[in-house]
C-alpha cells in the first residue's frame, strides 16, 4: 500500500488537479490565455528535456528542433492517416500517437547519441545542428507528409489537460532520475569524464541514455505542438527553434529543472507582454527589448536565473537565512 | 585463489616514434604495498594509464586476477577491482563531498532507470545502503561534517584525501595512487602515510603508488620499482634501491668530482 502511494500518489493527485483545471479554465480565461499556457507547456517540456543533455550531462546539443520535428510529424501523420486506429476514444488515440512520436524521436536521439561518444563541445554541437537540419530537409522532400506544402488537417487534440500532464511527466521523470544513482552518473560525466570512467561509470552509455530520454520528451512536445497548431511545416523546425530552447536552458541555469521551467515561461510570455508597447508606439520594439532583456539578464546573472539550484534549494536557503536572523 | 593480483609481462607502449614504457614487468601479490618511482617523464603515470585501461599497450600482456585486460574499458576494470587516484586531483568539483563518494558506489547499484522514477523498493534499499556506506567511509576519514560541502571548496589536503576515499568507495582490490603527497607539506605527508597504513590494515587492500616524496616511499613501501626513460632500472626493497648506483645516477646524474 505504501509502495503504491509513494510511486503513484503524486502523479494521480496531479492528474486530478489537471482534470479540474481543464474543466474550469476555459470558463474563466479566453482562448488567448489558454494558447499562451499551452505554448508555455510545450516550451517547458523542450527546455527541461534539453537540460538533461546540456545542463546535467554537460554535452552541448543544438538539434532539439530535429527531435521535436520527428515527434511532431510521426504523431501527426498517425492522427491524419489512421484516425481512431486504437478505438473510438480520441484521448487514447492521442496519447498513443504522442508516445509513438516520442519513441521515434528517441530512436533518432539514439542515432545522434552514438557519435557523441567521441565528440565533445563545439564538435558535438555541430553534429547535432547538422542532424536537425537533415531532419528538416528530409521532411521537406517527403511527399507523404506534405513536403514543403506542410501537413495540414491535423486534429486539434491538444488540450490544457494533456499539455500539463506531459509537462508534469517530463519534470517528474527527470527530477526522480536526478535523485538516483543514474542522475549522479549524468553529473559525473559532466564534471569529469575520465574520473567518472575510473570510478566505474560507463560514460558513453550514460551520454546515449541522456540523448534518448531528452529526444523522447522533445518528440512528445512536438506531438502536442502539432495537435495544437493542426498544421505542420518543415520551416517551423529550423535551427532557430533549437536555439530558442538552448537560450531557455542557459537563461534558467544549466542543471536546474525549475530554472528551465521559469525561463521557458519567461521567454514565451515576454514577447507577448511587450505587445501593448508596440500598439502604443506603433513601432515593433518587441524583439529589441526581448534581446536586451536577455543580454542584461546574462550580464547580471551569467550562471542563469537559478544557477544549478532548484526552487526547493532556494526555499531551504531562504528559511535558513530567516531563521538565523 | 591465487595470490597474484596483477601481472604484467613485457608491457610496452609507444606514441608515434617515442617509446614511453618498454618491457615493463611487475607482479603484484595480494596485500603488497609497492612504490613506483622515477624522475619526471619516466613513464610512471603512463604505466598507471595502461593498468587502468586508459591506454592500450602496444605490446605485452596485462593480467588482473588471471584475466587479460586488453580492450576492456576503464569502467569495467574499475568494476573488477582496480581503482585509482590522479596526479592532478580529479574530483567532481561542483558536486558535494557525499555525492563524490556516492558516484563511486554506482557499480554497487543494480536498479534500472524506470525503477528510479517509480521509487521501487529495491531502489530505496540500495540508495539507503549507499548512503550509509558513504557516511561510514566519510567518518573514517574525518570528513563526515563536510559531507554536504562542495568538493571543490575543500582545502587541498582534504581534496587529496577525498580522492583516495572515492577510490576506496568502489570496493577495490588494488588501488593505484598517483602522487598522493604532491603539494603537501611535511605534516600533511606524515598524516597521509598514517592514512595509507590505516587503509591497508582496515580494508586489506593492495596498493601501488607513484610518489616523489622519498621519505614517504622509503617509509612505507615494501618493494620499490624505479623507472627511468620507460625502462625499469631497479627493483627491490627500499635499502637496495637507495644504494643502487643506477638509481643514484638517474636522479642525480653522474658525479663530477
Amino acid at each position: 500500500m505504501h509502495t503504491i502511494r509513494r510511486t503513484f500518489g503524486l502523479p494521480l493527485l496531479m492528474l486530478v488537479v489537471f482534470g479540474v483545471l481543464d474543466w474550469f479554465f476555459p470558463k474563466m480565461f479566453d482562448l488567448y490565455i489558454q494558447t499562451l499556457i499551452i505554448y508555455c507547456g510545450i516550451n517547458m517540456i523542450l527546455a527541461v528535456s534539453l537540460n538533461l543533455v546540456n545542463g546535467f550531462t554537460g554535452q552541448f546539443s543544438i538539434g532539439h528542433a530535429g527531435f521535436m520535428a520527428v515527434g511532431a510529424y510521426i504523431s501527426a501523420f498517425l492522427s491524419v492517416s489512421f484516425p481512431n486506429w486504437a478505438g473510438p476514444f480520441i484521448n487514447l488515440n492521442f496519447f498513443l500517437n504522442t508516445v509513438i512520436g516520442g519513441l521515434f524521436a528517441a530512436v533518432a536521439g539514439y542515432c545522434v547519441g552514438l557519435p557523441s561518444l567521441r565528440l565533445k563541445g563545439d564538435y558535438l554541437a555541430i553534429v547535432t545542428l547538422g542532424f536537425g537540419e537533415i531532419i528538416r530537409v528530409l521532411l521537406l522532400n517527403v511527399d507523404a507528409v506534405g513536403g514543403a506544402r506542410g501537413l495540414y488537417g491535423i486534429p486539434k487534440y491538444s488540450t490544457l489537460f494533456w499539455t500539463l500532464t506531459w509537462v508534469f511527466i517530463c519534470c517528474f521523470t527527470i527530477v526522480r532520475l536526478m535523485r538516483s544513482t543514474h542522475g549522479r552518473a549524468f553529473l559525473a560525466v559532466r564534471e569529469d569524464e575520465i574520473a567518472a570512467e575510473a570510478v566505474g561509470i560507463p560514460t558513453t552509455r550514460y551520454k546515449v541514455i541522456a540523448f534518448v530520454i531528452s529526444a523522447f520528451f522533445a518528440g512528445i512536445a512536438g506531438s502536442i505542438f502539432a495537435h495544437f497548431l493542426s498544421y505542420l511545416n518543415p520551416s517551423i523546425f529550423t535551427f532557430l527553434k533549437s536555439f530558442d530552447v538552448v537560450v531557455m536552458v542557459v537563461l534558467g541555469g544549466m542543471g536546474s529543472i525549475s530554472g528551465s521551467c521559469v525561463a521557458a515561461i519567461l521567454i514565451t510570455l515576454l514577447p507577448e507582454a511587450l505587445r501593448p508597447l508596440q500598439e502604443i508606439t506603433k513601432i515593433d520594439f518587441r524583439m529589441i527589448l526581448y534581446s536586451l532583456t536577455l543580454i542584461v539578464l546574462m550580464l547580471t546573472k551569467p550562471q542563469g536565473l537559478f544557477g544549478s539550484l532548484e526552487i526547493s534549494d532556494l526555499w531551504k536557503k531562504y528559511v535558513r537565512r530567516s531563521a538565523s536572523n | 585463489m591465487s595470490d597474484v593480483l596483477l601481472q604484467t609481462k613485457d608491457v610496452s607502449i609507444r606514441f608515434g616514434g617515442l617509446v614511453c614504457v618498454s618491457k615493463f614487468n611487475l607482479t603484484v601479490t595480494r596485500g603488497e604495498l609497492i612504490g613506483l618511482i622515477g624522475p619526471n617523464g619516466a613513464g610512471k603515470t603512463t604505466v598507471f594509464n595502461m593498468l587502468t585501461g586508459v591506454y592500450t599497450p602496444t605490446s605485452g600482456d596485462i593480467r588482473f586476477l588471471g584475466e587479460g585486460t586488453e580492450g576492456i574499458p576503464p569502467c569495467e576494470l574499475s568494476k573488477r577491482g582496480i581503482s585509482r587516484t590522479f596526479q592532478n586531483i580529479r574530483l567532481f568539483k561542483q558536486l558535494s563531498v557525499l555525492d563524490n563518494i556516492r558516484i563511486a558506489a554506482h557499480q554497487h547499484t543494480s536498479y534500472t532507470l524506470p525503477e528510479a522514477v517509480i521509487l521501487s523498493n529495491r531502489m530505496l534499499l540500495q540508495e539507503k545502503h549507499i548512503l550509509e556506506k558513504a557516511f561510514e567511509l566519510l567518518k573514517i576519514f574525518n570528513l563526515g561534517e563536510r559531507a554536504y560541502e562542495v568538493a571543490g571548496c575543500l582545502p587541498y589536503g582534504q581534496q587529496r584525501r577525498l580522492e583516495i576515499l572515492r577510490a576506496l568507495a568502489t570496493d577495490p582490490q588494488l588501488v593505484l595512487l598517483d602522487e598522493p603527497a604532491a603539494g603537501m607539506n611535511h605534516k600533511e605527508t606524515q598524516a597521509l602515510m598514517e592514512t595509507i597504513g590505516f587503509i591497508r590494515a582496515k580494508f586489506g587492500i593492495t596498493i601501488l603508488l607513484i610518489e616523489h616524496d622519498m621519505k614517504l616511499v622509503m617509509g612505507i613501501c615494501e618493494r620499490i620499482l624505479v623507472l627511468d626513460h620507460g625502462i625499469t632500472i631497479c627493483e627491490g626493497d627500499p635499502k637496495k634501491v637507495q644504494s643502487d648506483p643506477k638509481v643514484i645516477e638517474a636522479y642525480l646524474g653522474t658525479s663530477q668530482d
